[in-house]
């Protein structure tokens, strides 16, 4: 199982003044069940790119293989691939449509053809799995708060349980607790459910925090693509095209620069402290008068 | 797919008819219409012809480009064609059934078709190399003597740009939507009229919701801007006649007078 992309060229208003090209010699691997990062600067090609997994775009050239099979293939069903791969548009919240919160999220399974009850089910299931109280499953979605509305649309992709789950930038406009709330659901599904998670992030943190693998994008083409660590490893290099390493990538550069032996690949605050207590309990003898406040 | 439509559609490039005011346009614009509709013989055929594709030469906009807004109406030209062609009584060349093609039809026929084509061609020049803003700024200006008289000229010209800045937004949201609910399995394409007519729910539901938070926003953030109408408004770019615009008036008066000429004097063969 799993979705490769080779050499995918994507032109947007092709042949006119207008032209750009979105995506360029995109070749690309995803695994069954990792947990993906895409990020890249504004206009870099995430959002073309991530919707050519599910077949919403067709690429100008290229060819994409989901489980072995080519997709642009004549007469191969783009309404299965859909609901394999599950998508999450930015600001997914204006795709709502029903009346009420529980027919909206069972619009998905409807269209896949299960019986009423079956899609009840399942978006009941899903709206408790991003944590909606039940009392509102009744209610319109149009008097939802941003964060709610927001949570209710992935609740419709969810209920489609997708055996891969791609998000574009799914906090953008939440407050802190939002995010994490969204986030921490979305690595919950990953564990639990063992699904394949592509999140689209301008957030180093939340990447770094959660992801197994980094992607990034430059100007429709595939810059770097490996662990947290080997991607912000060329911290200097995100930043010549407008990214940047989470902060602790800097502060322990900085600690090391300042002779403090610390572990520069850590990428999360978690590692960061467990490399600098390291660091400041083995130095400690040597230099009495270095504090870390 | 939805972004293919060239209706109002801008095409930036750097020649002098992009840079012509946009009244002279609107006014080139109208003149030539009416040429269209009463000349008369090859000789003012030619003259209409020449200037057309000398304007289009002119403002540097490919010519397949031009072509594309002609397919749109490709149905309604053969329509009109056909109509002519069968129901124009005169001397019969050729009959079947009830069906008979006379010669005044084959040629009304054939003029109906050339007026249509040149008709789109040369409103279409107008509206690709005259921004919508600019287009609305000319019709401001030009219809400025109808405020005297109580007609809200300006709050017409804003509502006007307002609407066709709103058209590509719309089109991009309505293809954002599309995906975002074909993501979720939905089928805009197969089944009944029942069924197509039902699968647009999802898409037109969201479509007038953000329609609406749209405009609101606008609004507000208008007034935000302190906007209060059109009184006392200046311009950032006021419109201003140069040279090439008065060139431009008389190269048009000329080429309606040619028009008139031959249709007085070598009216053959129409
Ligand atoms: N519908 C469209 N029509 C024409 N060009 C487009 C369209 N959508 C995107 N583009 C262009 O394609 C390029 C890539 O856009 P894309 O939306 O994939 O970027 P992104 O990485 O998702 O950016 P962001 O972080 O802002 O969401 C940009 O240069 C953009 O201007
Ligand atoms: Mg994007």
């Amino acid at each position: 199982m799993s979705i490769v992309l080779e050499k995918i060229n994507f032109i947007y208003s092709e042949e006119t003044a207008y032209q750009i090209q979105a995506l360029k010699d995109v070749n690309l691997t995803i695994e069954d069940g990792q947990f993906i990062g895409i990020i890249g600067h504004t206009g870099s090609g995430k959002s073309t790119l991530i919707q050519h997994f599910n077949g919403l775009m067709k690429a100008t050239s290229g060819t994409i293989y989901f489980n072995g099979q080519n997709i642009y293939e004549e007469g191969y069903h783009l309404r299965d691939l859909r609901s394999k791969v599950g998508l999450v548009f930015q600001y997914p919240e204006h795709q709502l449509f029903e009346t009420t919160i529980l027919e909206d999220v069972a619009f998905g399974p409807k269209n896949q053809g299960l019986s009423k009850e079956e899609a009840l089910q399942r978006a009941t299931e899903a709206l408790k799995s991003v944590g909606m109280p039940e009392e509102l499953y009744n209610q319109s979605p149009f008097d939802l708060s941003g964060g709610q509305k927001r949570r209710v649309a992935i609740a419709g992709v969810l209920a489609m349980q997708p055996e891969v789950l791609i998000l574009d930038e799914p906090t953008a406009g939440l407050d802190p607790a939002g995010r994490d709330e969204i986030l921490d659901l979305v690595a919950r599904m990953h564990r639990e459910r063992g699904i394949t998670v592509i999140l689209v992030s301008h957030s180093m943190e939340d990447v770094a925090k959660y992801v197994q693998r980094i992607i990034v994008m430059n100007q429709g083409s595939v810059m770097y693509d490996g662990t947290p660590k080997d991607v912000f490893h060329h911290y200097k290099e995100l930043e010549t095209v407008g990214l940047a390493a989470p902060q602790v990538t800097y502060l322990m550069h900085e600690l090391k620069e300042r002779g403090l032996l610390v572990d520069t690949d850590a990428t999360t605050v978690a590692e960061a402290r467990a490399s600098l207590m390291e660091a400041l309990t083995g130095v400690h003898s040597a230099r009495k008068d270095f504090h870390v406040c | 797919m939805l972004r293919d439509i060239t209706l109002g559609q801008y095409y930036p490039a750097d020649s002098v008819i992009h840079k012509l005011d946009p009244r002279v346009k609107l006014f080139a614009t109208l003149i030539y219409i009416v040429s269209l509709f009463c000349f008369k013989g090859v000789a003012a055929l030619a003259v209409a012809t020449v200037f057309l594709f000398g304007v289009i030469k002119t403002s540097k906009v490919p010519f397949k480009f031009m072509v594309k807004g002609l397919k749109a109406i490709m149905i309604l030209m053969i329509i009109t064609a056909l109509f002519n062609l069968f129901l124009t009584p005169g001397e019969p060349i050729f009959s079947f059934w009830v069906l008979k093609i006379t010669k005044e039809g084959v040629s009304s026929a054939a003029l109906m078709a050339i007026r249509l084509t040149y008709l789109i061609l040369g409103t279409s020049i107008m509206t690709l190399t005259t921004t919508p803003n600019q287009l609305t700024d000319g019709l401001e200006k030009a219809m400025a003597p109808l405020a005297k008289i109580g007609i809200p000229v300006h709050a017409i010209a804003m509502m006007m740009s307002i609407a066709l800045r709103f058209i590509p937004i719309l089109v991009e949201e309505t293809d954002k939507i599309m995906k975002a609910q074909m993501a979720r399995g939905a089928d805009f394409e197969s089944g009944n009229l029942v069924k197509k007519v039902k699968s647009m729910i999802p898409l037109l539901v969201p479509l007038f919701v953000s329609a609406f938070r749209r405009a609101d926003d606008l609004a507000m953030a208008m007034e935000a801007r302190c906007y209060n109408g059109g009184s006392g408004r200046t311009k950032m770019k006021p419109l201003k006649y140069e040279k090439r615009d008065r060139g431009a008036y008389v190269l048009v008066s000329g080429y309606l007078v040619l028009i008139l000429l031959c249709r007085t004097f070598l009216p053959w063969p129409m």
